[in-house]
């Protein structure tokens, strides 16, 4: 299929502004031109910067960062990874969810440069349309979206929850703690809360995430 | 957000010390609420002190047979362990009642002890607030006070404490170990860690200036049936209108905390006494005294209720 | 192309590719993060400044004095945008209240300025350092107290009053009457994706990325607001992150990002902050409603009456909460009455199916109790005074309607038949169950929509349209109905939408737009089907347009070869003559659900649910069967937990952000159950398709209460149902 949406970008003119444009290479270092590199102690001149190095989807990172720079805010802006959607910046929603050591985490509430050394995964480096994950291909099929703004972030909980499962985590449903976590239907919707969908994909969202577990909804 | 300097501490003696150096550091460990605060202003430190690198993320007996948690016990840490869940599941519970799985990744067992209010008018810095701007005066008397303080509320403040983790902690009688800016430990019973607002609702719980939380402990395991019952409107990822933390024994004694009735997990050691009697009669003990507000007088029977469906459970 | 009778057969009766269940064409790029959102337009803009809106801290007044010294003076700040530099500014048709205050202030969080910095960090930092003095006014903000200063308003130029018969005596003469009053709070939209825009300009040329429904209108409004001519702005905005009404209009982000840009002479990005966006946007306004029904024994309404009361900003709309009751139900006597008052509340305006969600929260629990006064089963009471035929007008027939069709074809799945019609009678554990049900109903809207489709010389059929796609899944059926019309498979069909270069379209909104913008779509293949078949040499009456290729008698030709020399393009568009005056044209529903009540601590927990929609042609019963139990999912937030709490002192909505506005997650949601009954409304438009986006929310609300009430006993009237409402008449615990 073509892709409904190429947008002509690439025949766009740039509307660049007035200061250089920030270099974007796959290269592993990009720095933001914008933020001059000062010292730590100078942050009472309002802004310190820190370097911080971590891997993104594979791939080393190099960046300077003002210490404020929310993981979140470093995936969108500086390396350009949109897919980690901010909804709220508050640890409200759970749009900026990012999987890190295998943990998924709201991506907004943690500063990047507390992320020293890190293994980070977003939506991007789970599939591409290409190539999709086996959760992306289940969240098409089962139309486990709408709007698509959420989604990135439920796709990375559902991969996460699976495996939380597997873990032997409990949950809030979990009928007796002392015994091996079942993946029910109540489990998953229990473990999916921190997503919210205000297109109220829910009930489609749990179908997709049952058939990559490999259950009935 | 104000702009801050960053550090990530070595030691814990050398945390306290860094907090020494700076009057206006703040520990950072999970972030999942101080960073929340400081994006709206509410919280300002101009230096943070990064204490993720400290190896305080053991769960440990002790050796009066308890337990030890590193204050860095992630929340999905410690409500998984299977010593908490054989031994403490009111704590596994009430942990994996709150929040959502990805705050509970983040969050610190330190942390979720310091949480602070969920009160709409302390989060929007337009509005007078003692606790975030002490003398400004308290918007939530005669506001929106559906989730306010029904007990132990002062003329400045009716802000609850939003943690269900506290509410466990507070019924299994643990126990806060701190270290201070010049290396002293000691240890804060629970019951004395967090304040009632009084006059002076900004200062929350017992740490001094720079002290830094090292670990909680658990006495040893009680036995007994242990439930945490939460009550929200919405069914998951929201804060409690009232919960029940109770360990109840086979003879019918036992202990109780509430949470989201009061500036602090709510216990009353009379009330415990009165467990035998029925949930009539430890509700009247926990609330006496209760000053509630017009939209949250549905409290004071939602405990009642709450706590007579969890006696019945723990009689099975 | 006008379309004035009902259509006949034509080329999408087919339905080879309309009508199936296709996954959306943009899934792969939604779900793995490649689908581009207004802020995240690196693609098109580099070394964008960041801005970070500042709100008025009061409700009512003005500013007295701004010290922007602070601000200014802080790193990175390149300017601060305020109503005192910003030069003149209009204000859109379709704002209440200004986007940009000051000096005058018209509700709280009213944006008062912009702070733009070379970084976010820096911009909100900054932004905190404005000192503003304000003159407090005295505003009105309780709707309950000003309720009798309102005045006749109608919703969208119809009558702020109706009469059919005479209401007064036959309910006074009514042998079973109800008389009750219902209220609804003010509620947000809440969609995931923020307001936001990037904004360029390129010497007096706007070009504004951005998160909007109805491109067209943004446009207007945008060149209105800015005084500048509309052919200098141009919209783009081709994945919206959920709108539900709340972006139908141009926000503060859009007005605030360019004339950041301005300052700067550089392009500019703005978010909402999530904070903000309750008091600073748009949000659907509260309403009280009374409504009074008398009927005979028999279970036939004689009189139904229903008033509303709202209130707006002046200037602004009423939530039209009566407009279902002039048609839903037959009846001899009739009246509604709509009523608005002036509150200084943020602007109340749109939010999924205006009018109707509220009206149907408040109808179809005054249904049930009137039912249960009757002692008729409230399924059967509805069927009772079921209608084919507008009832003010009994000459003007229904196109379509199949409300007891859904309610048997419903009742039979749900199981109905084994509820017990006497409330608190079941047990399952600690919990009170009880089944509920409700009609759904939503008109259906005619707008007219352009689009312009081009064949090239690889057979690929690009449409372009403004149309956008807010989650509905335009590309998927626009895509569908160009397969169609143009014989070819999906995958050779490209959709370019939400650009304001690209011909009008319906928009999104009202549910108007997936039938209107395939409609628009049907006409321009239509004419670009002519001049292939002219170009081809086929007579255009008879040329077949199949698997790639055009047909007729023996003779076939690759619909490529059309555009061998040149790819063809069309344009054109739908246009309405006077069918829906003519016919009503509505969709129907009906909604079930099954709750669970503790019987201690009387939380509530949706268990099933069920809807039967009949809304005309289903174009692709996968998307539209999502819009269904998307909107079923926000009626159940609407009946159990969504109130934009209002502090009447200070005259703002107190819960302000996505943890304090609890919207239903995952756990609040069971499995839904959906079914689309067989249906062509040929009177609609050539697709023979209606509105479904907002049929879904209409009379959820209800039907969850009225299962509280078959669980408990227990009769709420005021909406969020929360547990201290049912507490005090809840049995004793055990």
């Amino acid at each position: 299929m073509t892709s409904p949406s190429d947008f002509e970008l690439s025949r766009r003119k740039l509307l660049a502004g007035t200061a250089a444009s920030v270099a974007l290479t796959a290269a592993p270092s990009i720095v933001n031109a914008q933020a001059p590199t000062i010292a730590e102690q100078n942050a009472a001149a309002g802004s310190a910067t820190l370097k911080v190095s971590f891997t993104v989807n594979g791939a080393a990172r190099d960046l300077t960062l003002d210490t404020r720079t929310t993981l979140l805010d470093a995936l969108r802006e500086h390396l350009h990874l949109t897919g980690t959607k901010k909804g709220c910046d508050h640890g409200q929603c759970g749009a900026c969810t990012v999987i890190i050591g295998g943990r998924r985490i709201n991506s907004c509430l943690t500063l990047a440069v507390m992320h020293e050394g890190d293994s980070i995964t977003t939506i991007e480096g789970l599939g591409t349309p290409e190539k999709m994950h086996p959760m992306q291909a289940a969240f098409v099929k089962h139309d486990g979206y709408q709007c698509g703004y959420c989604t990135p972030g439920q796709i990375c909980s559902a991969v996460a929850v699976l495996d939380e499962i597997k873990a032997g985590i409990p949950s809030h449903v979990s009928a007796d703690l002392n015994t091996p976590v079942q993946l029910t239907s109540a489990e998953l919707r229990e473990r999916m809360s921190g997503n919210i969908c205000r297109c109220g994909a829910y009930s489609n969202i749990a179908e997709a995430i049952s058939e990559v577990a490999g259950r009935p909804a | 957000m104000k702009s801050f300097t960053y550090e990530r501490a070595q030691s814990p003696a050398a945390a306290a010390a860094a907090a020494a150096r700076h009057p206006d550091a703040k520990f950072i460990a999970g972030g999942t609420n101080l960073l929340d605060l400081m994006k709206l202003e509410i919280e300002t430190p101009a230096h943070l002190i990064d204490v993720n690198g400290l190896a305080l993320d053991k769960i440990e007996p002790t050796q009066e047979g308890g337990l030890r948690i590193g204050a860095l016990v992630r929340n999905t840490d410690l409500a998984a362990d299977a010593r908490v869940r054989r031994d403490y599941a009111v704590l596994s519970r009430a942990l994996l009642a709150g929040a959502s799985g990805q705050l509970r990744n983040k969050a610190t067992t330190a942390g979720n002890l310091l949480q602070r209010t969920r009160c709409p008018y302390f989060y929007d810095t337009n509005q007078p607030c003692n606790k975030r701007k002490p003398g400004s005066g308290c918007a939530a008397i005669g506001g929106f006070s559906r989730q306010h303080a029904i007990v132990g509320a002062s003329d400045a403040c009716i802000a609850t404490h939003p943690s269900d983790m506290a509410v466990a902690m507070r019924a299994l009688d643990a126990a806060v170990e701190t270290v201070r800016p010049n290396g002293a430990t000691r240890t804060i019973p629970i019951a004395e860690f967090h304040r009632l607002p009084g006059n002076t609702p900004h200062v929350e719980t017992a740490l001094s200036p720079g002290e830094l939380i090292t670990a909680v402990t658990l006495p040893k395991p009680t036995g007994g049936v242990q439930i945490y019952r939460k009550v929200r409107d919405r069914a998951s990822y929201a804060f409690a209108l009232v919960s029940v933390a109770a360990i109840v024994q086979r003879d019918g004694t036992g202990h109780v905390a509430l949470g989201g009735v009061a500036h602090k997990p709510w216990r009353l050691e009379s009330a415990d006494a009165q467990l035998p009697r029925g949930a009539k009669a430890v509700t009247a003990e926990l609330l006496s005294g209760a000053k509630p507000t017009r939209e949250n007088a549905f409290k004071l029977p939602l405990v009642e209720r709450t706590l007579g469906a969890v006696l019945t459970e723990a009689k099975g | 192309m006008k379309f004035e009778t009902p259509a006949t057969t034509n080329p999408i009766d087919a339905l080879k590719i309309v009508g199936k269940p296709f996954g959306r064409i943009d899934g792969p790029l939604k779900t793995t993060g490649k689908a581009p959102y207004a802020y995240e337009r690196h693609d098109v803009v580099s070394n964008p400044a960041y801005g970070y809106v500042v709100g008025s801290a009061i409700a009512k007044g003005r500013i007295a004095r701004i010290d922007l010294a602070a601000a200014k003076a802080a790193p990175g700040v390149r300017a601060i945008v305020t109503a005192d530099n910003a030069g003149q500014l209009g204000k859109g048709e379709r704002n209440t209240a200004k986007l940009l205050g000051g000096p005058e202030i018209e509700h709280y969080h009213q944006a008062i300025a912009l702070v733009v910095a070379d970084t976010f960090e820096q911009a909100r930092a900054a932004a905190e350092l404005l000192r503003v003095d304000y003159t407090k006014a005295e505003g009105a903000f309780d709707l309950a107290a000003v309720k009798g200063t309102g005045e006749p308003r109608p919703l969208f130029g119809g009558p702020a009053d109706t009469a059919l018969g005479d209401f007064s005596s036959a309910f006074a003469a009514a042998p079973v009457q109800l008389d009750a009053t219902y209220t609804t709070p003010d509620q947000a939209h809440a969609m995931m994706e923020p307001h936001a825009s990037i904004a360029a300009w390129d010497g007096d040329k706007l070009t504004l990325w951005t998160s909007n429904q109805m491109i067209a209108w943004g446009v207007t409004d945008i060149a209105k607001t800015l005084g500048i001519a509309k052919e200098n702005v141009r919209l783009v905005s081709p994945f919206v992150g959920g709108g539900f009404g709340g972006k139908l209009f141009v926000r503060s982000d859009a007005l605030l990002a360019a004339l950041g840009a301005r300052a700067v002479g550089r392009p500019v990005k703005v978010a909402l902050q999530r904070p903000l966006m309750f008091n600073n946007t748009t949000h659907r306004p509260a309403t009280i409603q009374r409504i009074r029904i008398g009927a005979n024994r028999d279970g036939k309404i004689t009189a139904i009456g229903h008033e509303e009361w709202s209130g707006n900003l002046p200037g602004g709309r009423p939530e039209g909460a009566v407009s279902q009751t002039r048609l839903l139900y037959a009846g001899a006597n009739r009246m509604t009455a709509t009523r608005l008052a002036a509150l200084d509340l943020a602007e109340g305006n749109a939010m999924r199916a205006p009018g109707e969600a509220s009206g149907m929260m408040a109808l179809e629990i005054a249904i049930d109790e009137m039912a249960e006064k009757l002692g008729i089963d409230p399924i059967e009471f509805r069927i009772l005074n079921d209608t084919q035929n507008d009832p003010e007008r009994p000459a003007r027939p229904f196109s379509q309607r199949q409300l007891t069709e859904c309610f048997r074809t419903g009742a039979e799945r749900f199981g109905w038949s084994k509820r017990d019609p006497r409330p608190g009678r079941v047990r399952d554990g600690r919990w009170m169950i009880g089944i509920g049900a409700a009609a759904a109903f939503r008109s259906n809207l005619l707008v007219k929509s352009a689009a312009r489709v081009r064949l090239d010389r690889a057979g690929i059929v690009t449409v372009e349209t403004d149309m956008t796609d807010i989650g509905t899944g335009s590309y998927t059926i626009i895509a569908q109905t160009a397969a169609e019309m143009m014989g070819v498979p999906l995958e050779k069909v490209v959709v370019r939408l939400g650009d304001s270069s690209f011909p009008v379209s319906s928009g999104s909104g009202g549910q108007f737009g997936g039938n209107n913008s395939t409609a628009g779509v049907y006409a321009a293949c239509v004419k670009l089907r002519e001049a292939i078949a002219q170009k081809l040499g086929f007579n255009s009456a008879e040329a077949e347009f199949a698997d790639g290729e055009v047909r007729a008698g023996n003779r076939r030709v690759p619909l490529a070869q059309a555009a061998a020399d040149g790819g063809l393009t069309a344009e054109d568009g739908i246009e309405y003559g006077d069918l829906d005056k003519k016919y009503q044209q509505s969709t129907f529903g009906a909604h079930f659900v099954e709750v669970g009540v503790d019987s201690a601590t009387a939380e509530i927990r949706v268990r099933r649910m069920l809807a039967v929609c009949a809304a005309g042609r289903i174009l692709n019963p996968k998307t539209a069967r999502s819009q269904i139990i998307g909107a079923m999912t926000m009626g159940v937030g609407a009946a159990l937990m969504e109130e934009l709490v209002v502090d009447k002192r200070a005259g703002f909505f107190v819960n302000h952000d996505l943890a304090a506005y609890e919207v239903p997650v995952h756990a609040d949601i069971p499995h839904q159950d959906m079914i689309f009954l067989d249906e062509t409304d040929p009177v609609s438009s050539p697709m023979k398709a209606k509105g479904v986006a907002e049929l879904g929310i209409c009379g959820v609300a209800a039907a969850v209460a009225n299962a509280i009430y078959n669980a408990t006993g227990v009769r709420v009237r005021e909406y969020p149902i929360t547990l201290d409402k049912l507490l005090e008449q809840m049995p004793d615990v055990g």
